[in-house]
């Protein structure tokens, strides 16, 4: 059986759990900052032959992929907020529609792919292709990993396993859905927009 | 502090207008969609304005949505720690790489 927030508190008066995921995501905000970062140093060294996103990537598609991705965020800091008042079936609700919209994204990310693809901008086509392929990929698998939590989430939800006094494993899995959440939004404007 | 009383400190945190945030986000997201077709500006305003419109989308996240706002200065020390690793390292490397080619 799960301890509550006062029986995981460490000496640094924070819930270990919650730290933890902290820790967690300082690796994976190095991780993509040094993806990130090696792409703009890539890109600054091949100005002239980089090519315009826009003439590439579908922008438009990308732009309702990102509004689907922050409401995503949206509904889950919903899900949160009814637990904490005692709202069981809102908690539900909220994790069905963040996992239904993280699928979503995952779908229009792989059908963007399938059209790249067809119209040869591939990983091996061009720096930008290289590039791209591995932000986006990257990005893409730690939402299909934050997806998978949620169904856990949301199955645990279905028994009865949160309440007002006990939900922790709730808001550690919503500190890395919205962690997700907010890489994509620099990716969006570093790799579409920029 | 009392072990309970540090077990309510999440809980009991006002809660963040929610909507407020995803209104703004929303709206930013926009903007930053409208700023990167305007061609009639330089290239580096656009750029720098993009940019300013991201971090401040993903500041909102951060404190509102993750709940920043309402933890303890570790928990920052934590977040903004790697990041000027990375950065520091992504800036020495773009310098690096300017001095070879000139």
């Amino acid at each position: 059986m799960e301890q509550s927030h006062a029986g995981r508190i460490g000496c640094l008066g924070i819930d270990s759990r919650k730290l933890g995921i902290w820790l967690f995501l300082a690796s994976e905000i190095m991780f993509f900052t040094g993806l990130i970062g090696s792409y703009i140093v890539l890109r600054f060294h091949n100005l002239s032959t980089w090519p315009v996103p826009s003439s590439v990537l579908n922008i438009p598609l990308t732009g309702f992929n990102t509004f689907v991705l922050v409401c995503s965020s949206m509904t889950f800091v919903l899900g949160l907020a009814s637990i904490q008042r005692g709202d069981t079936e809102g908690l539900q609700v909220g994790m069905f529609l963040t996992i239904v919209l993280g699928t979503l994204f995952l779908t229009v990310q792989v059908n963007e792919y399938k059209a790249l693809v067809h119209d040869g901008f591939t990983i091996s086509s061009s720096i930008f292709g290289s590039c791209f392929f591995t932000l986006t990929g990257f990005h893409g698998a730690h939402v299909f990993a934050g997806v998978v939590w949620l169904i856990v989430i949301f199955v645990k939800s279905l028994r009865g396993r949160f309440t007002p006094e006990d939900y922790a494993a709730v808001e550690l899995a919503g500190l890395y859905w919205h962690f997700v959440d907010l890489v994509w939004i620099i990716l969006f404007t570093i790799l579409y927009l920029i | 502090m009392s072990e309970a009383a540090v077990a309510s400190q999440a809980a009991t945190h006002q809660s963040p207008n929610y909507k407020a945030v995803f209104w703004s986000l929303f709206f930013l997201t926009i903007g930053e969609i409208i700023v990167a077709n305007l061609h009639q500006f330089p290239k580096k305003i656009t750029v720098v304005t993009l940019v300013f419109l991201a971090v401040v989308k993903a500041v909102l996240v951060a404190l509102f949505y993750m709940h920043l706002k309402f933890e303890k200065l570790i928990i920052y020390l934590i977040v903004i720690f790697p990041l000027f690793l990375a950065a520091t390292l992504t800036i020495l490397v773009l310098f690096d790489k300017v001095r070879v080619y000139s």
